[in-house]
């Protein structure tokens, strides 16, 4: 609440960042970079002799890992209970605990719901342990693919990710600590003129404490004598006048540029409740703009996704594993860390009342308070689906581009001008539309034109957006 | 969305009508500021040491800081839902059927709801019975969300939980069952199966359970005599459109007579077709909706209505009965006779004489007449009301019968002549429990006031009429703690069931007869199907063809009583006005500033008088310098009640003898200070009936009108409405009779259409709005007024600004009396009018309203003229023209100049003289947030300062290009509506794409019916008319 309430206050346009903030951020900086390295050469340690392990069950871990994403990772982890069970060391744990052999998993994986109905014991408690959430049958795996992904989840093979993470880490901490030395070599640059400065005014006084014994007047002294600049310029009245009038031109230009941005919350890019990232949802992972926005297509509004939506994928995405190169420097910079973003997930499950122990929801939500960032004034009547569905525009001509935004921000002025231009320049998209076929064909004779523009259709219209 | 949750911070709170709370949650400083100790004493004005430069440096300060401050946007937030509705996206409405039941209305309609809030009322033109909805039903939205309606049940007044309610009833039920007393429920009318049904498995369970309904105002005498002809408490239904000649005795059936409805089927008739249209002439004694519609209008006083149906009658019949009528309408009767001739099932009588005798001459005369109009087969079921039961209840509770009384929908302390009674019984009876959603009379005398849902709120069902039902379903979930009656009925029974699988069970086991249940609730409506015809008209002929003997006797006896009737001094006729009806709703701002059609008085009721009768009794209208009428106060007493106060409307057309006045107003139980208008005509309804003796006199002071159109004339600018009679309109060229009026163009004589001041504008292609009216078809009901304030966020601006013509409703409705039987004779006499003298005399002359004049109504809103004076003449480019043919209105732009209201033809563009929202001064509905969510959100709520007008719904008409833009198709007839299109019950309001050939408006501007208001200003509109044809020629002249 403290950070949103100086947000409050400080209704900055533009992304203005505290100069606090970012002195905090620099000294995470160093802090994490030191600590993530340490982390990330652990778990290259660990995961060498687990890989080696896997070689010998017989299954390909590399292969299995690819089919464990594919079709198990939506309900499995391999370390934690999601919809489904923990699924590392799966074969050798039933083994060891139920007495249960790989063909039984044979049978489980393929047709799960057969053994359940058979009345297979293990199975029916598994089942109602899950809340008798159904498992997706695999009858397309082969035995073959089982064993990879039982491979994999018995040991999963050197993360590329982690590897990468730890190359680039200690990359990243190599530059910072030249980052260091240039600082000492600019710091002891500076010491050094600043002693010369000083000694120069020394010399300086010295000199002229000599001079002045020895009687020799000064030039400078000399020259005062004259007329002065500003009363020669205040004698000069067509001087005065010309510069007046460039002065208050001067000034009502910039009053009016003033003036013309007041109320224009171009940039605008508020401190949000939860840090949703657009650049990792729309571009790191590729989600299409109106699976979140659904409504953008049909109604008015674009509308903000509700919890639900979120929950989609969010119950199994339950933490932060960063894109595959590793936080660049910039995120870290910024204080994006996989554990940050984890901790904003955990924030979303607060707030939808999401049990993640027993994976189910308590039912104690509270609606998340999103700062609304694009602000069109009552007055003017805009409709999403108009411009998503009929005229296909895409979102990102308006919204700008939202997949490189880590904050979201206000890209277009949202100004009249703003929207009258795209209205004059824009042709109607007419393809495979019936509604049109008649107008236009009538209207581009009337204006002797191939294709028509918005305004020739009437989208300058007053009435069209003011009522 | 909104949780049932409530929050209080003391207990004092939980009362709604506590007034210092209610004061210190306006005033957060509640003491007042001592303004005056310090700026009334110079003494310490010149002692304090800020002067006047250090004043002037806080105020620069202040204005800069405020300015600077002003710079940054407020933040606002967006909250998404936790888990969103699968059918709720935002910014999409979604339609509901469902049905109002609240015991005076009964309609089947959609709801209109927007992220779950209800925000607009729709017909329901599935239903075949009762599909409209009238000013009232469109305006019950808005009383939905009314500020002061209970929260929470009370115990005398203080807030109590459900359980304590529960549990007391329960307790007390079980107590009274084997003591011999009485446990009474007095309720509305339902006409319900299910309510029927509960209250009988309620009667099984206790046995000592007897059930009273009770209509506010009664139609129990034609109830009676249906049930004496037809062995059903029922009321006929009428098919006004199967009838070639109406007769009425002061039945308004336009209005509200035998539960309303009539008025889709009677305009049906009369749209001239093929150079036939029904024929209506009325009988009446104060000038009702139905008697301006009519054709030919008899002013008669109730005691001459009697015996002219006596003498309808007997003429009919062949045989000679005495009785005393003014000749006039005695050879009107005789014409009547004569024209019915052979073609008897032609005509159709009815009457809305509160008398037996009078109810059962009619249903006879119809029998008589085989009239195709008159449906016996299948009654209404609207009012069920008895008067004798009701009356022996009231005694029952006065002789300490009855144990506990159980009401719901019904406000006896208020609408009933003898409270006192009420109130002496009710406090004899150990319990007594009151349903409502408002404090009113009767909740302030029970213990237990249990908090009632409003409709929108409710499960429910009705039969309309025999084999029509429609099932009312929940809009919104309830939004305080309340619970309806038949729930709590379930819950005293023990019952688990909810009322909804009550209703479907009911419904499967006796309704549907195998139809599907989703379809009938998705529907709302749903009809058994019939046997044909002419098997139920086979049966209803044999029934009658054996009329038994004593049926004949009591049949003579009754015309004869009617013939003998005879009356001394004034009579009083009591109404319900077509806003405000038994006054349910009197809390409701939109039907409050709604203008009556006839008088064009809002914020009030009044007696009606005739000019005669006024002059007579001293009693005077005047008008003042800023337009506002004035009347004078008038003493009603009737069999020594007295009703003091009253304010006076000299009405035309008034029978001379007879004095008007409405029921629903003079509430102040529960009331907003705004809304405590008028008087409450109820005292007078004594023994339920609507005419009563009385005396008036007159008082002292003087009333303040909010009125918005003078009571004159049409002051021979009789073009503004064209109308022509039956006769020239089938025998005659439409130049004679719809003449186009004629300016010089180089001097010579030409038709104003033709001539130009503008380059036209290319409109071909793409859509062209336009409306058509047709003032043959206008009723005049009003519906279409309150539909356009509910669609585009009209404020309500109160009594007192009406008053200063200010009032905000971009469609009028104009009611124009002609003194002379035609226009033309108006005409005539301003032609002949010579000089300033003679002019003055003609003039006052054609003011004076004559004593039966001829009404007309004209709907009016913007006319979206092609060549808008009003787009000329704003300096900032604020209103405009599409090339769809609207009128735009940028209200953003709008600097608010005034000068297009001044320079509009029409008089249609209103002026936001204040902001109506947010703000406490204008205290309807638009200054609290509950009062706020019926608010359209696709509509501007506009500010202070700024020129509004009717914009022909172009949010609508925009929603409609563009779901076909999105789905890809062309635009059918019949898509594009406007709000006041879509709420027309009678079809005079047609919207559509003239560009579009098929259409119906396009064939409708093709007719020679057509014309425009005042086509000599050349402002070439988009909104038509049709001349108005009165079937008045022949033999009905008198």
């Amino acid at each position: 609440m403290t950070i949103e309430n100086i947000e409050r206050k400080h209704m900055k346009k533009g992304l203005n960042r505290h100069p606090l903030s970012r002195i905090f951020g620099l000294s995470l900086l160093v802090f994490l970079l030191l600590s993530n390295s340490l982390i990330s050469q652990e778990a290259a340690a660990e995961e060498a002799p687990a890989a080696e392990a896997a070689a010998e069950a017989g299954g390909d871990p590399a292969k299995g890992k690819q089919l464990f994403n594919q079709n198990c990772a939506a309900c499995h982890s391999l370390d934690r209970k999601m919809t489904g069970p923990a699924l590392a060391n799966v074969e050798q744990r039933l083994l060891d605990d139920e007495g249960l052999d790989k063909e039984w998993l044979y049978a489980w994986i393929k047709n799960n719901q057969a053994l359940i109905s058979a009345g297979d014991a293990y199975a029916v408690r598994i089942y109602n342990e899950y809340n008798q959430a159904q498992m997706t049958a695999f009858p397309t795996l082969s035995n073959q693919d089982i064993d990879d992904i039982l491979a994999y989840t018995a040991a999963p093979p050197p993360a590329p990710v982690a590897a990468a993470a730890a190359a680039a880490g200690s990359e990243q901490g190599g530059a910072a600590s030249s980052g260091v030395s240039n600082e000492l070599i600019l710091g002891a640059l500076v010491l050094v003129f600043g002693l010369l400065v000083v000694m120069l005014i020394l010399v300086n006084n010295t000199l002229r404490r000599i001079a002045e014994a020895n009687g020799v007047v000064l030039e400078k002294e000399k020259a005062a004598k004259r007329t002065p600049v500003w009363k020669a310029f205040a004698k000069n009245q067509f001087l005065v006048l010309v510069t007046s009038i460039f002065l208050i031109l001067a000034a009502g230009y910039y009053a009016y540029g003033w003036m013309m941005q007041v109320g224009v919350d171009q940039g605008y890019a508020p401190i949000q409740p939860i840090h949703y990232s657009h650049k990792i949802h729309a571009g790191d992972n590729q989600i299409d703009c109106k699976y979140c926005h659904s409504s953008a297509r049909v109604s008015k509004h674009s509308g903000i996704p509700s919890l639900n939506v979120c929950m989609n994928c969010h119950k199994s995405i339950y933490e932060y594993k960063g894109n595959p190169e590793g936080p660049s420097a910039e995120d870290i910079a910024n204080g994006y860390t996989n554990e940050f973003y984890t901790k904003e997930i955990k924030k979303l499950y607060k707030a939808v009342g999401w049990d993640e122990e027993n994976q189910r929801y308590t039912g104690e939500s509270q609606p998340v308070e999103w700062v609304r960032i694009h602000n069109l004034p009552d007055f003017a009547y805009f409709n999403h689906s108009q411009h998503v569905s009929v005229a296909g525009i895409e979102c990102q001509t308006c919204h700008g581009p939202v997949e490189e935004m880590e904050i979201m921000y206000q890209y277009s002025p949202l100004t009249m001008g703003w929207c009258i231009n795209c209205h004059r320049e824009t042709k109607v998209n007419l393809a495979d539309n019936a509604y049109y076929e008649n107008i236009h064909a009538e209207l581009s004779k009337k204006y002797g034109v191939e294709e028509l523009t918005a305004a020739q259709m009437g989208g300058l219209e007053c009435g069209k957006c003011h009522y | 969305m909104a949780s049932n949750k409530k929050y209080w911070k003391s207990e004092a709170e939980l009362n709604p009508n506590d007034s210092i709370v209610e004061t210190l949650r306006q005033n957060e400083f509640p003491e007042e500021i001592p303004v005056d100790d310090f700026l009334g004493d110079k003494d310490s004005l010149s002692a304090t040491t800020t002067n006047r430069r250090d004043f002037l440096k806080y105020v620069g300060f202040s204005t800069a800081a405020a300015s600077l401050a002003a710079c940054e946007g407020p933040v606002k937030y967006s909250i998404p839902y936790v888990v969103q509705p699968e059918r709720i996206i935002p910014g999409v409405s979604n339609y509901y059927a469902t049905t109002i039941a609240d015991g005076f209305d009964f309609a089947s309609i959609l709801v209109k709801t927007r992220e779950g809030r209800p925000i607009k009322i729709e017909n329901n033109t599935d239903a075949k019975a009762h599909g409209g909805a009238n000013a009232r039903v469109q305006a019950s939205v808005l009383s939905l969300y009314d500020s002061t309606r209970i929260q929470g049940p009370l115990s005398n007044g203080e807030p109590v939980e459900w359980d304590v309610l529960d549990a007391t009833v329960k307790a007390k039920l079980a107590g009274l069952a084997n003591s011999g007393r009485q446990v009474a429920l007095l309720t509305q009318t339902y006409a319900s199966p299910s309510t029927s049904r509960l209250i009988d498995d309620f009667r099984m369970m206790y046995p000592n359970v007897s059930h009273v309904t009770y209509d506010a105002i009664s139609e129990d005498a034609a109830l009676t005599a249906f049930e004496q002809k037809y062995g059903e408490r029922a009321l006929p239904d009428y098919d006004f459109s199967k009838a070639e000649l109406i007769i009425s005795f002061g039945a308004d059936f336009l209005g509200d007579w035998h539960g309303g409805g009539f008025d889709g089927g009677y305009a049906k008739g009369r749209v001239p077709k093929n150079g036939k249209m029904s024929r209506h002439v009325q009988f009446e004694s104060i000038m009702s909706l139905t008697g301006a519609n009519a054709d030919k209008r008899v002013p008669l006083t109730p005691t001459q209505q009697k015996v002219a149906l006596a003498k309808l009658y007997s003429k009919l019949n062949g045989t000679a009965i005495g009785g005393d009528i003014p000749e006039t309408a005695e050879r009107v009767l005789d014409a009547l006779v004569s024209e019915i001739g052979t073609d008897s099932g032609k005509a159709v009588v009815v009457t809305g004489l509160d008398d037996v005798h009078a109810q059962s001459v009619a249903l006879a005369i119809n029998e008589l007449l085989r009239s195709r109009a008159f449906d016996v087969a299948a009654p209404r079921y609207l009012r069920q009301g008895s008067n004798k039961a009701l009356g022996q209840l009231i005694a029952d509770m006065k002789a300490g019968k009855v144990g506990a009384l159980i009401m719901d929908g019904v406000d006896p302390m208020y609408s009933l002549p003898n409270p006192a009674e009420f109130q002496e019984g009710v406090e004899k009876v150990d319990l007594s429990v009151t349903f409502s959603t408002n404090w009113n009379d009767t909740t302030a005398v029970t213990q237990f006031t249990a908090a009632a849902n409003h409709y929108l709120e409710s499960w429910g069902d009705t039969q309309i009429k025999k084999g029509h039902y429609s099932l009312m379903q929940p809009a919104i979930r309830e939004l305080f703690d309340t619970r309806q009656f038949q729930t709590a009925l379930l819950q005293w029974m023990g019952s688990e069931q909810s009322y909804y699988e009550y209703i479907k069970e009911t419904w499967n086991a006796g309704v549907l007869g195998g139809a599907d249940w989703n379809k009938a609730l998705h529907d709302g409506v749903f009809m058994v199907p019939t046997t044909p015809e002419g098997v139920a008209e086979d049966a209803q002929v044999a029934g009658e063809e054996i009329p038994s003997e004593s049926a004949m006797v009591s049949l003579a006896s009754a015309v004869q009583a009617l013939a003998n009737t005879s009356g001394e001094g004034m009579e009083l006729v009591l109404y319900p006005k077509v806003g405000m009806g038994d006054g349910k709703q009197a809390n409701n701002p939109w039907l409050q500033e709604f203008p009556d059609p006839i008088t064009r008085v809002s914020w009030d009721n009044y007696l009606t008088i005739s000019k005669a009768d006024a002059e007579k009794l001293g009693l005077e209208n005047s008008y003042v310098a800023n337009g506002g009428l004035d009347g004078s106060y008038a003493r009603l007493t009737v069999n020594g009640v007295t009703v003091n106060k009253v304010p006076v409307i000299i009405q035309p057309g008034q029978a001379s003898g007879t004095v008007g006045l409405s029921f629903g107003y003079g509430k102040t139980t529960g009331m907003k200070e705004e809304m405590r208008v008028g008087v409450n005509a109820f005292p007078l309804y004594q023994n339920f009936s609507n005419i009563q003796p009385v005396t008036v006199e007159k008082e002292a002071g003087n009333h303040e009108f909010a009125c918005v159109q003078l009571h004159k004339t049409l002051m021979g600018r009789g073009d503004i409405i064209k109308e022509t009679t039956l006769e020239i309109f089938n025998t005659k060229d439409h130049h004679e009779w719809n003449k186009v009026p004629e300016v010089s163009l180089n001097h010579q004589e030409v038709p104003a259409t033709t001539v130009d001041l503008w380059a036209g504008f290319d409109r071909s292609i793409g859509h062209h709005f336009n409306m058509s009216i047709d003032l043959n078809a206008c009723t005049g009901c009003g519906a279409c007024v309150i539909a356009c304030h509910a669609e585009n966020n009209v404020p309500v601006v109160g009594k007192h600004e009406v008053r200063l013509s200010r009032d905000m409703h971009w469609l009028r409705i104009d009611r124009y009396y002609s003194s002379e039987d035609t226009f033309e004779g108006d005409n005539t006499k301003k032609e002949e009018l010579s000089g300033a003298v003679g002019s003055k005399r003609g003039f006052g002359e054609m003011e004076d309203p004559a004593v039966n004049p001829q009404v007309a109504f004209q709907p009016v809103m913007c006319q979206h003229c092609n060549h808008a004076p009003c787009e000329t003449v704003c300096p900032v480019a604020a209103t405009s023209h599409s090339r769809q043919g609207q009128n735009h209105m940028a209200y953003n732009r709008c600097v608010g100049t005034r000068y297009c209201a001044n320079n509009c033809p029409y008089k249609v563009r209103r002026f936001n003289w204040f902001l109506y929202n947010n703000n406490d001064e204008f205290d309807y509905h638009m200054n609290n947030d509950l009062g706020k969510m019926v608010i359209n959100p696709d509509v501007n709520v506009r500010s202070r300062g700024v020129m509004e007008k009717c914009s022909l719904c172009i949010q609508m008409t925009q929603k409609t290009i563009l779901d076909a833009k999105r789905e890809g198709r062309t635009i059918k007839d019949g898509e594009f509506q406007t709000a006041c299109s879509n709420a027309c019950n009678s079809g005079a309001i047609v919207f559509g794409d003239v560009n579009d050939e098929e259409s119906q408006v396009a064939e409708l501007s093709r007719s020679n019916r057509m014309y425009h208001l005042l086509e000599s200003v050349g402002t070439k509109p988009n909104v038509f008319y049709h001349v108005k044809v009165r079937n008045t020629d022949g033999t009905l002249e008198s």
